[in-house]
């Protein structure tokens, strides 16, 4: 097999973009990552997004985005894994470096999810739960990250304020991203003060909906010093792995384990050769503050029942034993769902490279993770600074 | 939201939805809700249908604030997850019930009530809640 490294990152602000299409998102995102890679063409695209029918009305995200970016007759795909599909898609575009197929590809991650109502946004984000068994019933996911938030603190003794200091957290790191939709710290009281949207889950638990769209080139080494890129923009592709686990809430062993993580996790470690305290940086999916702790917990930062510890002890800080969320994670940065495993693959390529506003001192090897459904789709990555 | 002309989607759940049916699996005596072809506790195909009590504990629930559109009406409503005496645990709502009164293990038992109603078309969905025993 052989590797892969990404050469090249691009992304625009995340925020709302009313003025901006979901094509002009990403051919921005996309010819910012071939503008830092100094290339003008690749040999295929794959597209990351999770929902763009009902948002937009428009599929075959692949002929749309490599059509409107001019890249000509090459082959592309869109990649779906609901929230996951981002991480999805840099690992459907690592594998085909890998397995010799193609050599440079791109990978775009979009969403464009504030041209609808929010209930609207609310229900089509619902498409990837159990649409039978819990949409039908009108759960949202706000509502089963909510069930689980509840079982949590209750199993555990967590108080609301111990699950708010994860916010509070990407909320530091985000104010020092010029690409994160909020850019402005908070504190306990501002998420405790939020108004409840899912009991005991509130406003500032959640991640916002918004727009977006980032890109990474990917190649080999060899071509990559064909091409003439200096050695301080490489990033490995060390590990992957990416697991499912039961798609209905309900039905899952253990409500408090993200199995599906720890799989992924597992696999990506092994295949990395590095264990959970080599990690250098943690870019987990913190769409709901309790997906932060059961997160930590499922690469193995944390024991079970240990996650929302890290919080308190400040570990999590960028200089903790286990800094997440260095540039804001989905609650500060924003969430454009199916665009949010390559914000957190860009960021953490920003980190090893040395370039990130809110640096990781000597940052390298760092772990992405990108969750989908209520757990049920999960990648987990390590990059490696070469 | 997308109109409700695929009222097969609906109809195919009667049993489950109307009267909690589940499946058994005869290897290891699994017990799935909803029901499956696939055990996913030993992978048989072997499967019986079974018919749950309807009785259960809540273990989970919340209150659904800023619902999918289409349950705009009947917002605020709590959700639960609640396990079943015969081992599945379940999502539904709750009704009958004051949501400050839901408390962990609280008993509760299947009803049969409206889930959603589509006003431009007319069809009215039935389904599972759950509520406090009738005592
Ligand atoms: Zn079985």
């Amino acid at each position: 097999m052989r590797k892969a490294v990404i050469i090249g990152v691009g992304m625009t602000p995340v925020g709302e973009h009313w003025k901006t299409s979901l094509r002009d998102l990403a051919v921005e995102a996309l010819l910012n990552a071939m503008e830092d890679a100094n290339i003008d063409k690749v040999d295929s695209l794959y597209v990351g997004n999770m929902i763009s029918g009902p948002f937009v009305e428009q599929e075959n995200l692949g002929a749309l985005i490599a059509d409107w970016a001019g890249l000509g007759h090459i082959p592309a795909v869109k990649i779906e894994a609901a929230c996951a599909s981002g991480g999805a898609a840099v690992q459907e575009g690592a594998k085909a470096v890998m397995s010799g197929l193609e050599d440079v590809v791109a990978v775009v991650g979009v969403e464009k999810m504030t041209d609808v109502w929010p209930s609207d946004a609310t229900r089509y984000l619902a498409y990837a739960s159990d649409a039978e068994w819990e949409l039908f019933h009108g759960a949202s996911f706000v509502a089963l990250n909510a069930l689980v938030m509840r079982y949590y603190m209750h199993t555990y003794g967590y108080t609301e304020e111990d699950l708010a200091l994860f916010a509070v957290n990407a909320h530091i790191n985000g104010a020092k991203n010029p690409y994160a939709m909020f850019k402005k710290p908070i504190k306990v009281e501002t998420v405790l003060k939020s108004p409840y949207i899912a009991d005991p889950l509130k406003l500032f638990d959640a991640s916002p909906v918004c727009d977006g769209a980032a890109a990474v080139i990917i190649t080999t080494p060899e071509k990559a010093k064909e091409l003439g890129i200096p050695k301080e923009k490489w990033v490995e592709i060390a590990g992957m792995g990416r697991a499912i686990d039961t798609i209905n809430l309900a039905n899952r062993k253990d409500l408090l384990t993200l199995k599906a993580a720890k799989v992924a996790a597992e696999r990506a470690y092994k295949m990395a050769g590095v264990d959970v305290k080599d990690i250098d940086l943690f870019e987990i999916h913190d769409a709901f503050t309790i997906m932060a702790a059961l997160s930590l917990e499922a690469v193995g930062a944390a024991e079970r029942g240990k996650g929302a510890e890290l919080a308190k002890e400040g570990q999590i800080a960028i200089d903790g034993d286990y800094p997440i969320q260095t540039m804001g994670g989905l609650k500060a940065r924003g969430h454009p769902v199916g665009a949010t495993g390559v914000y957190q693959t860009v960021e953490a390529a920003l980190q090893l490279r040395g370039e990130a506003p809110n640096q990781v001192p000597d940052a390298e090897i760092a772990l992405t993770q990108n969750i989908g459904g209520t757990g049920s789709n999960i990648t987990v990555t390590i990059l490696r600074r070469v | 939201m997308g109109k409700p002309m695929q009222v097969s989607r609906f109809w195919r759940h009667f049993k489950e939805k109307y009267r909690l049916v589940g499946s058994k699996c005869k290897k290891c005596g699994k017990i799935h809700f909803p029901p499956r072809q696939v055990c996913n506790e030993c992978g048989s195909r072997e499967m019986e249908e079974i018919q749950l009590s309807g009785r259960g504990k809540v273990i989970s629930w919340t209150i659904v604030r800023n619902p999918p559109s289409g349950f705009e009406y009947y917002k605020p409503y709590p959700l639960a997850l609640i396990e079943l005496e015969e081992g599945p645990i379940i999502l539904a709502q709750l009704t009958d019930v004051d949501p400050e009164e839901i408390t962990f293990g609280m008993e509760v038992e299947m009803v049969t009530r409206k889930i959603r109603e589509f006003n431009e078309d007319g069809i009215i969905l039935y389904g599972y809640k759950f509520r406090p025993p009738i005592k």
